[in-house]
């Protein structure tokens, strides 16, 4: 593992391509991999467990990355047949005009400097290799008219930026034709797959998901454990032990979170909070399970391939439909929702064993979810703090100060801006949003999703995060934010390390950890902490003797 | 590409583009070429290539519904929902072409991020891509229109009124005046502004320079070169308008003649314009047409409420229930957990295979 420079180091970023760079070219700049960057590569037993081609021991620092023969056929032949599947594909390879609006929009540009993360290089890596084989202009006169032949060293520099970025779409909002690098992405990564190039950090939790339900391959009876030792965590700050249902059949409704909620700090403070909620709502309707088959909300298989994507997705309304479930909730995850609101129904529908989903408690019907019948558990929780169906005591958030990360397939993917901070400011007093060209659609990806959270590749996540830390530093100087809050299990797992390396005072939460803390159970002693542990406002005293 | 190259290379063209027609006029008399046959076939590929490109794209199915959301999504009844940005139906979504298309709503969020050592980074007011895109494209429409006049008679009224708008501003201003020149039109000297903005700017930022192909430059200098003999013709080396008009009406009839009296300079602007018309289907100029068929913008972002079908889809193999409890019925039994099949008998020691964890 590379040595992490130190933030001051890191800081200096220069995002002015030189002019010897730019008089050589970006085409003829070959690509250098380098540590801290790079991710290690997939391992060989990941992708046999799930069917992928090519599986063999490789290291993207060596020469040979040991791949088929024909490696450069099966590549043309899987972008032509994209190019016929997928009009987004087409018409991007087409339109762009190089206006640059999205250059300087990429947290990994900005964090970085290096050039070809710029969004239109990026898709230009592949737009290069399209010219020369799909069009005449780039057929006859090559370079001149942006075309370069598919060689083993553009192959390198497709997998080493398409793992340089985060499907955020953050450029595509910017760009005049919508033109979507995370589609380029996602299709890259597709055809580097069809010759066995992969990373670890994706291929090992797709085969993990697969096997176990879940990316952590956490066991059925691990699981159980886990959610045990939540319980009990509970009943030790709030004098009341949840008795939530694991895989039960006859359940009106499914509960499907990341399996990161379960098994990390901070996101495991969030599960306890569903826990707490769900609770709660037993006595006023709400018959509800967790399922250890689809133990996983998340989805790396999206980061892998649409099929692959299709083929994780399929265990959550196959798991709805064993157990005879009426619709399902899910917890708070990113590129979770990407999938499940853009892509789940059209995967794996129509669920027609399911029913269009209403909330037992509120009886609001989720118009918005009829036919894909999942809904987001901010928009439940938001639908029954509106008609007042929580007792929420928001002082015992108090030592928060909070500020609230919009991320980026929920904000991008589906536009979920609203209901995640009405949540918040029922939960907690002390509530400041960062700039506003930082939040919302807006919003600065982690700098870790898509599958690059590995360890190897720190330099990158702390490059590519610098853009939403520099805005929460904002307004930690500003407003005293120690708390920054968001709603996927990816950032909850990514923060930490990003706070920890730029802004050191402020931690991490999920919005229903504080929904646990603020929630008035039925009959619960007086708490003296919060979930974590730590003393509540005033109780500090208290905590000491 | 090397900039100075793809520069170099585009401006070498332009003026060879410049060349053909004059020496082909001048020393050949090459007319009927230049005059008819040219702009004929450029006009053919322009609407043959551009429709097949279009075609094209739209024989791709759109599989998945992935509009890119701008604002908050309808979700319950009391959140204020963005009908524009992020469209529930198809309403939505028009309004949001129309602002896209006619406005560059996309383009207007641009910012310009600034880094300042700490790091401390903002992000700043930039509005002048936006602006001279918009000035681009407006002034290019207004010439287009105008020029209208040359292909109808008599000629609309709105091609008139748009000429007296366009000439408005420098009525009683242009010093020209009193040399009987005609008056100036804006949209000329606007499309001239902005492309020249356009230039500097691929030039000047070296973001710019950097991502900048020959097929950049190009078109900015092509387009260039057609507004420069075209202001050319009309205020200084005047061509005999009357037999342009002539010849102009002929190709539009479909009953072309060549007046003998028209001006090199008309030939080298006619041979410009149809060099545009060729290039166009084969270049990014097609944006023209693609801006329509961005799935990212012209799509209801309603995937949850309605179900999207996917043309090409296929089964998949997926690792169902079964398997799963097959694989760990023993330990789930033993944790408590319902299971489908009871266990058989106790196996003795099961493979406690290694998972694999990550943090």
């Amino acid at each position: 593992m590379a040595d992490l420079p130190k933030p001051e180091e890191l800081a200096q970023i220069d995002h002015s391509p030189s002019l010897h760079k730019g008089l050589l070219g970006w085409m003829d700049t070959p690509v250098q991999i380098r540590p801290g960057i790079a991710l290690y590569a997939g391992k060989p037993q990941s992708l046999e467990y799930v069917g992928m081609p090519n599986p063999r021991e490789w290291n993207p620092m060596d020469e040979d990355w040991k791949l088929p023969e024909n490696w450069k056929e099966i590549i043309l032949e899987g972008l032509r047949e994209r190019l016929d599947r997928f009009r987004s594909l087409k018409v991007f390879m087409d339109i762009c005009v190089r206006c640059g609006a999205c250059a300087d929009k990429c947290h990994f540009f900005i964090g970085g400097g290096d050039p070809k993360n710029m969004p239109v290089l990026r898709a230009e890596l592949l737009r290069s290799v399209y010219r020369k084989e799909y069009t005449t202009a780039g057929k006859i006169m090559g370079k001149i008219a942006g075309a370069r032949e598919l060689t083993y060293d553009v192959l390198k520099e497709w997998w080493y930026y398409f793992f340089q970025c985060t499907e955020c779409r953050r450029c595509s909002l910017f760009c005049p034709y919508g033109i979507d690098t995370a589609e380029v992405t996602i299709i890259g990564r597709e055809l580097l797959n069809l010759i066995g190039l992969n990373v670890d950090w994706v291929a090992a939790p797709v085969a993990n998901c697969y096997r176990t339900g879940n990316h952590l391959g956490i066991q059925p009876h691990a699981y159980k454990d886990m959610i045990d030792f939540f319980c009990e965590d509970i009943e030790e700050v709030t004098g009341i032990r949840p008795n939530p249902s694991m895989n039960r059949k006859g359940a009106e409704i499914l509960f499907i979170t990341p399996s990161g909620d379960v098994f990390a700090d901070p996101g495991t403070y969030t599960a306890m909070g569903y826990l707490i909620l769900f609770h709660y709502l037993e006595s006023l309707g709400l018959d509800i399970t967790w399922s250890t088959y689809a133990s996983e909300g998340g989805n790396f298989g999206f980061f892998t391939s649409h099929e692959m994507a299709k083929r994780l997705n399929a265990k959550m309304y196959a798991e709805a439909e064993r157990l005879g479930a009426k619709w399902i909730l899910g917890g708070e995850c990113g590129h979770m929702w990407r999938v499940i609101h853009q892509y789940m129904d059209t995967f794996n529908g129509p669920a027609d064993h399911l029913e269009a989903p209403v909330s037992p408690i509120t009886g609001t019907r989720f118009e918005n979810a009829a036919s894909t019948k999942m809904v987001h558990i901010t928009e439940f929780t938001a639908d029954l703090i509106k008609n007042n169906k929580l007792k929420l005591d928001k002082s015992r958030n108090d030592n928060l100060v909070v500020t609230y990360h919009d991320s980026c397939n929920p904000a991008r993917g589906m536009g979920l801006l609203e209901e995640p901070r009405y949540v918040i400011r029922n939960v907690c007093n002390h509530f400041y949003e960062m700039p506003e060209n930082t939040i919302r659609e807006q919003t600065f990806c982690c700098g870790s999703g898509a599958g690059l959270n590995a360890g190897e590749d720190m330099e990158l996540r702390m490059r590519g995060g610098l853009p939403r830390a520099n805005a929460v530093r904002h307004v930690h100087e500003k407003h005293g934010v120690n708390m920054l809050a968001c709603v996927c299990a990816i950032d909850r797992a990514a923060f930490p390390d990003l706070m920890n390396y730029w802004v050191p005072e402020v931690d991490v939460t999920g919005v229903h950890e504080m929904v646990g803390n603020a929630l008035i159970l039925d009959g619960e002693q007086e708490r003296k902490t919060d979930l974590r542990g730590e003393p509540l406002p005033g109780m500090e005293e208290e905590e000491d003797v | 590409m090397n900039f100075v190259v793809s520069i170099v290379f585009s401006g070498a063209v332009v003026t060879l583009l410049v060349l053909i027609p004059l020496v082909g006029v001048w020393a050949f008399d090459l007319r009927v070429l230049f005059g008819i046959v040219i702009p004929y076939a450029a006009v053919a590929t322009f609407f043959v290539g551009l429709v097949a490109k279009v075609v094209g794209w739209g024989r791709s199915p759109v599989p998945f519904r992935i509009p890119t959301t701008a604002g908050q999504q309808w979700s319950l009844p009391w959140i204020k929902a963005n009908r524009i940005d992020n469209p529930k139906g198809n309403g939505g979504v028009v309004l949001r072409m129309v602002f896209e298309v006619l406005l560059f709503r996309s383009l207007f969020r641009n910012t310009r991020m600034e880094f300042r050592n700490g790091p401390r980074i903002t992000y700043e007011f930039e509005k002048w891509l936006w602006l001279f895109a918009l000035l681009f494209h407006y002034a290019f429409l207004v010439i287009i229109i105008r020029h209208l006049r040359f292909f109808t008679e008599p000629v609309p009224f709105f091609v008139t009124v748009l000429e007296k708008l366009d000439g408005l501003m420098q009525i009683g201003i242009a010093p020209f005046t009193g040399f009987q020149l005609p008056g100036l039109f804006l949209s000329g000297l606007a499309l001239l502004a902005a492309v020249g903005f356009l230039f500097l700017r691929r030039l000047i930022s070296s973001q710019m320079r950097h991502i900048s192909l020959p097929g950049d430059y190009f078109p900015l200098f092509l387009i260039g070169a057609i507004g420069f003999t075209g202001i050319l013709m009309r205020y200084l080396l005047k061509v005999d308008i009357v037999a342009a008009k002539e010849l102009t009406m002929g190709l539009v009839s479909f009953q072309p003649t060549i007046p003998g009296n028209v001006g090199v300079l008309f030939y080298i602007h006619l041979f410009l314009v149809s060099v545009l018309f060729f290039y166009f289907p084969f270049s990014k100029l097609v944006h023209l047409g693609g801006v329509f068929l961005s799935p990212t913008r012209n799509l209801s972002n309603n995937s949850r409420a309605v179900r999207h079908v996917n043309p090409w889809s296929y089964p998949v193999k997926t690792h169902t229930y079964d398997e799963y409890e097959e694989e760990f019925r023993d330990k789930m039994v033993e944790a408590g957990l319902p299971v489908e099949k009871a266990p058989e008998q106790p196996e003795g020691e099961a493979s406690e295979e290694e998972t694999g964890e990550k943090e």
